[in-house]
């Protein structure tokens, strides 16, 4: 009996290291991954970024002028719910009072404090949103610095809205494609309910060497976009030559959108 | 064990039919929510956590119940905590089930839950709260079975169970650390961001649970044989003592910090929630509720004479519980939103087929509950 014991339990582990070697000797066996190549046509930067010059803006006659946003949410099919409550937005406006509450006076030059100031994801260089989802939906993208998100792999549990400080991201709270008010563009997926988003530099149009849906569409220069790591940058030269702010700096979230006043 | 689940008292099945009621009107609700989206409850784009979240951050406060019991019968040796270690276990089974509920409900895409295992992130806490949750769970499950289906027998607990009755007092404390964690590392929202949180999270754990605990030994004792003893009531009443005090005393420091450092931005949120922000104010009479209630909790377990009273002490029970309630699973995570990052209010209270749903898996929890409760009393009444 005792030596009958013995033997079923050798073959028994016998057995099961040879099951438990398939997996092995299959990962060991397998080829490499097929790689993604980029389009030859790619625009490139270690960290992109974005530099809003209110000035421009403000300066136009037109003050009701909203392209940049227009343009956005119509690439992107954002929807138009309709409510402050489940408001979608990429691209939008707030005044300066409330974008940069840290530094607002009552004394500030006329009106400042009532101005529009464009507001989007500030693509951090250290993202608490990042750090803090549970499934890597929204992830830091190496080579481009750009924030993502994976529409299909969020859960929804809206962790990234309540740890980004900058309130960037919308919830998609219905079914927003009956809400898609602009033409229908095949070329960027709608969402399902249920999963969050917001801006993405335009990472799919800089795929194919285009520059970012609101720069184009700013008639008046005032959105300029380029790599922060390269001195030569138009993004750079505009922040060597004017004073810029950016904001909530000292929460230590790196942003990359700078703004000039 | 779990055949006695099946046969009981009229009263007992009746109680559990009214529960599977609320369940079906709960799961329906839920239905209907799953169809539509988060879209039917208050939640908005700038509190985007709400009810679900907040019931879900004070239950794994009511889980710590068992530690408190646990902790001084195996380390202290305290005795007369001996009968009732096995309501704390399944109190906690409760309570995290109800924790588990809360976080799916509020899933946009519920359906996609085991993305947290497929692709585990473990810069993130939710990864690590999953972890600890299910952990307590286990835990608690596996202890209080043994416990009991030794005590069945006449026999002492298997000897494997005590490294896990060991392990299960540092992971309680896990499961609050690592839920006040969720908030207290996020920049910019200045109500969560302090390095007491957890610790408050704990203090308000050591109220609660005991609390409730002493108001369910109560309950059996009326409806069953089983009899928790005076002398275990009244230890437990002297934990929720020193819980609600801690926990006052911490909230206190927040006020501190906030009023006499005279940061604008860490004052927002507290005064939003006891006296309203630029004229908004839903949540004021609910917080000053809370503070009443807290107080009254204190007068009466101060005094050793209502204190030992049964009539003042399940008073005294009941404010802990809701004051606690209110604090946690209403004022903490909703005001943590309030003012949203453009200093801005947007307020928030939940909707009807939220509290629908809310209610459904607080009778869940209270189903799951009162099973486990029966099998225990009926077996600790076929051994005595």
């Amino acid at each position: 009996m005792e030596s009958n014991r013995r033997s079923f339990l050798k073959i028994g582990g016998i057995c099961a290291l040879g099951l438990g070697a398939l997996p092995v000797t299959k990962a060991l066996a397998r080829k490499a991954l097929p790689q993604v190549s980029d389009f030859p046509e790619a625009l490139k930067a270690n960290q992109w970024a974005m530099v809003v010059d209110m000035k421009k803006c403000w300066e136009q006659a037109d003050r009701d002028c909203k392209d940049c946003i227009l343009a956005c949410h119509q690439y992107h099919n954002v929807p138009d719910i309709g409510t402050i409550k489940e408001e979608i937005k990429w691209l939008w406006q707030e005044s300066y009072h409330d974008t940069f509450h840290d530094q607002a006076t009552k004394f500030n030059i006329a009106n400042i404090e009532h101005n529009p100031i464009m507001v989007l994801c500030n693509h951090c260089t250290s993202p608490p949103c990042v750090r803090v989802c549970p499934t890597k939906a929204t992830f830091k993208d190496k080579k481009s610095g750009i924030v993502k998100m994976d529409y299909h792999r969020c859960i929804g549990c809206r962790f990234c809205m309540a740890g980004c400080p900058y309130g960037a991201r919308s919830f998609n709270f219905r079914d927003p494609i009956p809400y898609i008010k602009t033409e229908l563009n095949m070329a960027y997926p709608a969402r399902e309910r249920g999963v969050v988003e917001k801006c993405s530099f335009c990472t799919e149009r800089l795929a194919r060497g285009l520059f970012p849906a609101c720069v184009e569409a700013c008639r008046h220069g005032a959105l300029t976009f380029g790599d922060i790591t390269d001195a030569d940058s138009p993004v750079r030269k505009l922040l060597a030559e004017n004073y810029s702010i950016k904001r909530r700096p000292e929460l230590g979230t790196g942003p990359n959108v700078y703004y000039i006043i | 064990m779990l055949e006695r689940a099946l046969t009981g008292s009229q009263k007992y099945y009746r109680l559990l039919m009214g529960l599977l009621i609320l369940m079906g009107m709960g799961f329906a609700a839920y239905l209907y929510q799953l169809n539509t989206g988060l879209t039917i409850t208050g939640l908005s784009r700038d509190v985007s956590w709400g009810f679900y979240i907040a019931q879900f951050t004070f239950l794994v406060g009511v889980a710590a119940s068992a530690v408190m019991v646990v902790l001084p019968y195996y380390l202290h040796n305290v005795k007369v905590f001996g009968r009732i270690t096995i309501l704390g276990e399944f109190l906690a089974v409760a309570s995290v089930t109800m924790c588990l509920l809360f976080i799916i409900v509020d899933l946009g895409k519920p359906m996609r839950l085991l993305n947290v295992i497929l692709y585990p992130s473990p810069n993130s806490i939710l990864f690590w709260d999953m972890i600890v949750l299910n952990g307590y769970l286990f835990l608690n499950i596996v202890i209080g079975w043994n416990v009991l289906e030794a005590e069945r027998k006449g026999t002492d607990s298997p000897s494997w169970l005590k490294p896990l009755i060991y392990l299960s007092i540092p992971w309680a404390i896990s499961i609050h650390t690592v839920t006040a964690f969720l908030y207290a590392g996020l920049p910019g929202r200045h109500l969560w961001l302090h390095s007491i949180l957890a610790a408050r999270f704990l203090a308000s754990a050591f109220a609660s649970g005991p609390a409730l605990l002493i108001l369910l030994a109560l309950v059996l004792r009326k409806y069953t044989k089983f009899d928790a003893g005076k002398e275990a009531i009244d230890k437990l009443s002297q934990i929720v003592l020193y819980g609600m005090l801690v926990s006052i005393f911490f909230i206190g420091l927040e006020f501190f910090t906030a009023f006499y450092s005279n940061i604008p931005s860490h004052q927002h949120g507290l005064l939003y929630l006891f006296v309203g922000l630029d004229g908004y104010g839903k949540l004021v009479p609910f917080m000053w509720l809370f503070a009443l209630l807290a107080l009254a909790a204190v007068v009466l377990l101060i005094n050793p004479k209502t204190r030992k009273d049964e009539k003042t002490l399940k008073i005294a029970c009941l404010c802990v519980f809701f004051s606690m309630w209110i604090e946690k699973g209403l004022g903490l995570v909703i005001g943590g939103f309030i003012p949203n990052p453009f200093e801005q209010v947007r307020e928030y209270l939940p909707t009807v087929p939220e509290l629908i749903i809310t209610m459904g898996i607080w009778a869940t929890g209270f189903f799951v509950l009162t099973i486990l409760y029966k099998i225990a009393v009926s077996v600790k009444e076929e051994v005595e």
